[in-house]
């Protein structure tokens, strides 16, 4: 049934005038970067194509991805998002629970076999398959089957957010559940992966690119990290509306300051923004109407691999763990530099003894 | 090139073409506009007072990092280039003798000689082995890595389509993880250079007054003096 009825079908169906519709069409077309023209063919996509089968799969995370998935600020949110694609499985939002929820994953692995999107919210512990424990257990079996299962048989995978993506915090050192990034898990099958990582993404990000691969039916194209090069292309410090201070040398220096008041950059408060990639600082947040730096608070960098072991989320420069304290570059820097410049002094003292004595034995 | 021999030794021998000692006086001043600018970005000023229309301090210390960078890669390219059309001497760091026995014994030579256990040093009328050495590996691959590491961070802002992104953002990042690991990489490197500049200095100047032959003066003007008429312990 739900292969024969279109977008556009749904839409209408959930009391979407065509007039909305189209405004989402529009406004879509606007976050993919892409010209007016392609509103048509986004509409016209909708109106003509079957909705695509979403299997979305939990394994350990927080479900902060769905919360926010859930929350897309185009005017039909909600209802439309969750209604455009077939969402077959997402065990956070279905109404059918145990055994008919899982029947579901099974009869769309077999009715929709090589055609289904498997959009994976967090990752597989693979600690388990070496120590025999136990973490993250659906319907009996550890979730790295289900993913495993499901992998195999789908069209393209969707890591949602930084756990699938990275790792995320789960997989913080020392990371004792072995939690492994969906494109770092074995034996997973071919289908391609696309990253969409920040914890959570951005709402829009989500949506954009889930009627991306609709509208064109193929994917978007990806960097060489595999995101979205339409999202995840430039940095948070590049577009950031605080750039300008930063430029001019003006800085927040502490919490609650004149120049905290007066909206500063944020860098020496530890601002991740000149090493983030994403599209926080152009499509914003909550619809958009704002995002960490416009609050006030550093970026924290929640879409860039291992951004949870880089040290204090507050610091310009990264703690390194290897020397045993934590220690950032220039205090690295300045103990060796003053170590080999006492040792230079002290070996300077000592040649120039030398040579007087030297002296004073030739004489 | 010097056609010394074991046999005898020469007043002056022409060690540093020009082009040598350009490159060398310019990359040091680069080196070292390049070590107080990064450093000012990576820890920016006090904040600057008046409006941001006012100001660009920022954008001035970050254009003097970049301006000394390319001035750093090209001369360092340049530099490269010189190795294979000049002298014999503008080969030696960049290809240390490794597989030579009596290369390895100089080292030892100058290991006893900076702890003071042997009177007397060699007479080089390049560097000596030791010199090699430090400035093979430290500066030598030093220089490569910043110049790596710094096109890959350039890229980041230079953006998707710019031949920095193409052929060093894009593989430099993903390699150390994530851009913020590669800013502290390129950060620490920068003190393993100003350490090799704290020896460099110290041992140039020590070894002008101490050793058998002229050190800093032959950097200026290209020839080598020897103090004494002994014989020269490298083939040069």
């Amino acid at each position: 049934m739900a292969m024969v009825e279109t977008f556009y079908d749904v839409m209408r169906r959930q009391g979407i005038t065509r007039r909305s519709f189209l405004k989402f069409c529009g406004l879509t077309a606007a976050a993919m970067g892409l010209s007016p023209a392609y509103a048509g063919k986004i509409a016209h996509a909708m109106e003509t194509k079957p909705r695509i089968p979403v299997l979305w799969l939990h394994g350990l995370e927080c479900t902060c991805c769905s919360e926010s998935f859930i929350r897309s600020a185009h005017p039909l949110a909600k209802d439309v998002i969750l209604s455009m694609i077939s969402l077959d499985y997402d065990d956070t939002i279905m109404a059918a629970a145990g055994h008919q929820a899982e029947a579901i994953i099974e009869e769309t692995i077999e009715k929709y076999s090589g055609n289904y999107i498997l959009a994976c919210e967090g990752n597989p512990g693979l600690e388990q398959e070496h120590t025999g424990g136990m973490s993250c257990i659906i319907a009996g079996k550890p979730y790295t089957e289900q993913l495993r299962h499901a992998a195999k048989h789908a069209k393209a995978i969707i890591s949602w957010g930084s756990c699938a993506s990275w790792g995320c915090v789960q997989a913080a050192s020392p990371n004792p559940t072995g939690a492994t990034p969906i494109h770092k898990v074995p034996d997973l099958g071919n289908a391609p992966i696309i990253k969409v990582p920040g914890c959570p993404p951005i709402a829009e990000v989500m949506t954009a690119v889930i009627t991306y691969i609709l509208t064109f039916e193929r994917l978007p194209s990806l960097d060489r990290q595999g995101r979205p090069k339409m999202f995840y292309s430039q940095r948070i410090h590049d577009k950031c509306y605080r750039r300008s201070h930063f430029d001019a040398g003006q800085f927040v220096e502490k919490w609650d300051d004149e120049a905290a008041r007066k909206g500063y950059c944020l860098y020496k408060m530890g601002c991740k923004g000149p090493t983030t990639y994403n599209a926080c600082s152009t499509i914003r947040w909550n619809g958009g109407l704002s995002f960490p730096i416009q609050a006030g608070h550093p970026c924290i960098g929640c879409s860039e691999d291992g951004f949870w072991d880089k040290g204090g989320f507050y610091n310009r420069l990264t703690s390194i763990h290897q020397f045993g304290v934590e220690e950032n570059a220039d205090e690295v820097g300045i103990a060796a530099a003053t170590v080999v410049g006492g040792a230079v002094a002290v070996h300077a003292a000592v040649s120039a003894l030398k040579r007087t004595q030297s002296k004073g034995d030739q004489e | 090139m010097s056609t010394s021999t074991k046999s005898h030794s020469e007043p002056a021998v022409y060690v540093y073409e020009a082009p040598v000692r350009i490159w060398h006086w310019t990359n040091a001043l680069a080196i070292i506009v390049l070590c107080i600018s990064g450093y000012l970005i990576g820890s920016p000023l006090p904040t600057m007072p008046g409006e941001a229309s006012d100001n660009f301090l920022m954008g001035y210390i970050r254009f003097a990092h970049f301006a000394a960078a390319y001035i750093f890669i090209i001369g360092f390219l340049g530099r490269i280039y010189w190795a294979f059309v000049g002298n014999s001497h503008s080969r030696q760091i960049f290809l240390p003798p490794i597989f030579s026995g009596e290369f390895w014994d100089g080292v030892l030579h100058e290991a006893l000689w900076y702890s003071f256990l042997t009177k007397e040093p060699r007479k080089y009328t390049g560097h000596n082995p030791m010199a090699v050495i430090f400035m093979h590996i430290m500066f030598v691959w030093g220089t490569v890595f910043m110049i790596f590491t710094g096109l890959a961070l350039y890229g980041e802002g230079a953006g998707y389509d710019s031949w920095q992104y193409t052929y060093f953002s894009g593989w430099i990042i993903p390699l150390f993880g994530q851009s913020q690991d590669v800013h502290t990489f390129h950060h620490l490197m920068m003190w393993v250079l100003i350490l090799f500049m704290i020896m460099h200095v110290y041992v140039a100047i020590r070894e002008d007054i101490m050793s058998r032959q002229s050190l800093v003066s032959t950097m200026i003007s290209g020839w080598r003096t020897f103090k004494d008429k002994r014989n020269i312990d490298d083939g040069h």
